[in-house]
């Protein structure tokens, strides 16, 4: 229902922006995208040609499931002034970020569709068919969105529910209402940091997390370079806490609502199950 | 054997001798008063005969390790530097630091002797900061006695003392020399210093020009060479006096 | 017979280390108050346990989630609250008493700025990850480097003025290569750390931590707690200090390197936490007849309570967000400082 408010907004915001229009039937041509998320919705649904440049987010493996596909493709970071030189007729963006550079580039002009981050699954789903739709490739969103569905529902899990946690740098953890969540609950597993009372992203203290003691821990790989903020990843209780549950590692598939998101539902669906074995 | 022996004792600022090759022995029971004018080199003498300033020549307390040099001499330096307000009796203390012969009793002894000599036994448990200028002096000239050391370097000991306390405090050095002891003392007021020391030594840009007994020291010649003043002497029942009349440059 | 020995020669052992007696009140006061916060430090947490299971699986070490969360979370914490504060504290009242400068602090001065620096300069090279001791030692390399130039730029009798705009200097370079070296880190957390390594936290910080740490800050504190004799001695000024039989020179290597030993260890775990050491010797410094040699070991104490107060503040404040320690050391120090500055400013005009 959401999704379908957000739909119409977002035809409204093409409208506005398309005052100059290209015609939209045929598609545009020349589209730049400066979000990782819509980089990724873009390679995948994308004509040839039809993509000239992904942000540089795209390329890092840390963060992009397409970071080899995006090295096809050029680099920009994000700057209106990189962005206007490529000429577009379409700039994807998301809803948050960039948005002095999205403001620019509409006042020189410049077509901008903005994209929301999904929190839900079907926003998720939705998210596909309304990039696929500004870039005018509609009936391959369409199939590309009904084959994510179809993989949602067939990884959704019935048995025994256990509880998990993310656990990330600086103790963040993704609670309610957001997308990591809704895959949490899909495949069988209820989120601590949502019964703790986390909405979105928030800290929970590691004396929390030790206590809770959850079946299953989603941690994140370290990046290069040292921080204070990951050596909580190392602390010897988080280890301990650790050894007693599933490990399993959150990559750039859990980033954006792209259908590589089901990779990570798979990922998750199998530490269900082993859980459900140990049972 | 002497208490400080200097052997051509130099102090070098820059390329300039302040101090110039200076000789100089102090025995036991002598009270040496060391005058000259401003800048004639006479702290640059002391902290160099002790050791705190890089010099030539040899001195018998500059070649001693700091505790042995702390336990030989005693040294009231010019800047009155009283930096915590800590109590007068613990301040005094602080001059039993380096003692051989430590203990609470020998300690409080001490303490309790030197405060005394100093007229200052009602002071014992005030801050020593929130005592007057003159007060704080005192203290600190009490420190040096509680060193209890053979020899005391005091640099200008009664500048801006009051009269009672001046008197004092040159009564204090003379009796010190009385017991045996030995003190030298940097002193502007030449009046006191021909009535109380034993033996007076007269520094003129860096150079020792006198040395001896005070009547002979502050010669006419000497008075009009060095400090550019006549002066007036006096034998009295009270001992020896001296004032300097008029400058005559 | 062999108790009453034992008892005697514990009281001698007190005397040498604290000083004479009326000091001990001071120093009793200070360590039950050190042992109260502690276990206050220990008690307290945003998982809310009740105080008899958890002091309960302290000791006992049955109930495994408890257990970790006492002895793997809060007891760590509150051993480095301890000696982060202990470390402080002392390095406060060595610095003042060396430089005969009440506003002499480790944090004011841009010592604990630098061994920050150290500190990010161990982490983002690599080096303290290939071998761990590369963190206190780099930390520890900082505070030297910057006790050194205070020592230089205003040295003891250099005045207040001298002291501060030395220390501006320091803490400003120190703070910018900081930054700097955060901000080109090819880690994305690295950046949104500066504001730990300027105001630190023990958040989160674990047995390793210790490990890693307190042998240097124990070995700093050991080599401070030795000087108070010669401190006592500048109250008077160098001069009479050194005719008193002071080795000035081993004096002021002592400073140097207790004070880079305690506050480089205590920095490279708990980033740099301001104004204990301005604070609390200012505080103790009445209570114990003002003599360096007597503020020493109270100040180490007296700085450990404030360190753990603060840090219980902390957690009873946002229980569930990071709020930096040095937030409210600076806030309760910052207007002693303004004092301070106030009273020195009455006694030079």
């Amino acid at each position: 229902m959401s999704a379908c408010a957000r739909a119409s907004e977002l035809v409204l915001a093409l409208a506005l922006a398309s005052a100059a229009p290209p015609a939209m039937a045929e598609g545009p041509r020349r589209v730049v995208s400066i979000n990782l998320c819509t980089d990724q919705l873009a390679m995948l649904l994308a004509a040839p040609g039809q993509l000239l440049s992904v942000s540089h987010l795209a390329r890092e493996p840390q963060s992009s499931s397409m970071s080899e596909a995006a090295l096809a493709y050029g680099e920009n970071h994000g700057q209106a002034e990189e962005v206007f030189r490529l000429a577009p007729d379409l700039v994807l963006a998301g809803s948050y970020t960039a948005l002095g550079t999205v403001d620019l580039l509409r006042r020189l002009g410049v077509p901008v569709v903005q994209v929301p981050p999904a929190n839900t699954l079907d926003e998720a789903v939705e998210q596909v068919r309304t990039v696929g739709h500004a870039l005018g490739q509609d009936a391959k969103a369409e199939a590309m969105a009904r084959d994510f569905a179809a993989g949602i529902a067939a990884a959704r899990v019935t048995g025994g529910r256990h509880s998990g946690a993310f656990y990330h740098p600086n103790g963040y953890t993704t609670g309610s209402g957001t997308l990591a969540d809704a895959v949490m609950q899909l495949t069988g597993f209820d989120n601590v940091g949502a019964t703790a009372g986390v909405t979105g992203g928030g800290v929970l203290p590691l004396e929390r997390l030790v206590l809770a003691a959850p079946d299953l821990l989603v941690t994140s790989e370290p990046y290069p370079g040292a921080s204070r903020a990951e050596e909580i990843l190392t602390h010897p209780a988080l280890a301990a806490a650790e050894a007693k549950a599933v490990g399993l590692n959150s990559d750039a598939d859990w980033v954006c609502g792209t259908p590589h998101l089901l990779r990570a539902i798979a990922a998750m669906g199998a530490a269900h199950d082993r859980l459900g074995a140990a049972e | 054997m002497s208490l400080l022996q200097l052997t051509g004792l130099s102090v070098l600022r820059g390329q300039c001798p302040v101090v110039d090759r200076v000789s100089l022995t102090v025995e036991a029971g002598e009270f040496v008063g060391l005058i000259g004018p401003n800048g004639a080199g006479k702290t640059s003498l002391l902290r160099g005969a002790l050791g705190l300033l890089p010099h030539l020549g040899h001195s018998s307390l500059a070649v001693l390790p700091p505790l042995a040099r702390a336990r030989a001499a005693a040294f009231l330096p010019q800047g009155r530097e009283i930096a915590w307000p800590v109590s007068v009796a613990a301040l005094v203390a602080l001059g039993r630091g380096a003692q051989r012969t430590r203990g609470a009793v020998a300690d409080r002894a001490a303490v309790d002797l030197a405060l005394a000599r100093m007229g200052l036994s009602g002071f014992r448990d005030r801050p020593a900061t929130a005592l007057s200028g003159g007060e704080q002096a005192r203290v600190l000239i009490a420190r040096a006695l509680a060193q209890e050391t053979p020899l005391l370097l005091a640099d200008e000991p009664v500048a801006g003392l009051d009269p009672e306390a001046q008197l004092r405090t040159m009564e204090v050095f003379a009796g010190l020399a009385r017991e045996g002891r030995g003190v030298v003392a940097s002193i502007h007021d030449l009046g006191l210093a021909a009535r109380a020391c034993t033996r007076l030594v007269l520094l003129h840009r860096g150079q020792i020009v006198a040395d001896g007994a005070p009547r002979e020291v502050l010669s006419e010649a000497n008075l009009a060479e060095v400090f550019g003043v006549r002066g007036f002497h006096a034998e009295t029942p009270d001992g020896p006096v001296f004032q300097p009349m008029g400058v005559i440059r | 017979m062999t108790g009453w020995g034992r008892r005697n020669e514990w009281k001698i052992f007190l005397r040498k280390i604290f000083g004479l007696r009326p000091a001990m009140k001071v120093f009793i006061s200070l360590s039950l108050l050190v042992l109260a916060l502690f276990a206050a430090s220990l008690l307290t947490g945003p998982a809310g346990l009740g105080l008899g299971e958890s002091l309960a699986a302290l000791v006992t070490g049955k109930g495994e989630a408890l257990v970790l969360v006492m002895r793997e979370i809060r007891l760590p914490r509150a051993i480095l609250g301890a000696l982060v504060g202990a470390a402080l504290g002392l390095s406060g009242a060595a610095m003042q008493g060396y430089l005969r400068n009440p506003l002499a602090e480790p944090g004011i001065i841009g010592i604990s700025s630098s061994s920050s620096l150290g500190a990010v300069l161990a982490l983002q090279t690599g080096m303290a990850a290939a071998f761990p001791l590369a963190l206190p030692l780099s930390a520890l390399s900082g505070a030297a480097v910057a006790v050194l130039l205070i020592l230089t730029l205003a040295g003891p009798r250099g005045g207040a003025l001298a002291l501060i705009l030395a220390g501006i200097a320091i803490s400003a370079l120190a703070g910018a290569a900081t930054s700097l070296v955060l901000n080109l880190s090819p880690n994305p957390f690295a950046a949104m750390e500066i504001v730990f390594w300027m105001m630190g936290s023990l958040a989160d910080r674990s047995m390793q931590h210790v490990w890693l740490a307190a042998p240097f800050m124990l070995a700093g504190m050991a080599v401070l707690l030795r000087l108070g004799r010669g401190l006592d001695a500048l109250t008077l000024g160098a001069d009479a200090a050194a005719t008193m039989g002071v080795n000035l020179i081993r004096l002021r290597w002592g400073v140097i390197l207790g004070t880079a030993l305690a506050v480089g260890a205590s920095v490279a775990v708990a980033g740099a936490v301001g104004f204990v050491g301005l604070v609390v010797p200012h505080l103790l410094r009445p209570l114990v007849g003002a003599r360096p040699s007597r503020l020493l070991p109270a100040a180490m104490l007296g700085g450990a309570a404030m360190v753990l107060a603060a840090d219980v503040a902390v957690r009873l404040i946002a229980p569930d967000q990071d709020l930096k320690l040095g937030v409210l050391t600076a806030l309760i120090g910052a207007p002693f400082f303004l004092h301070l500055i106030w009273r020195l400013r009455g006694d030079e005009a």
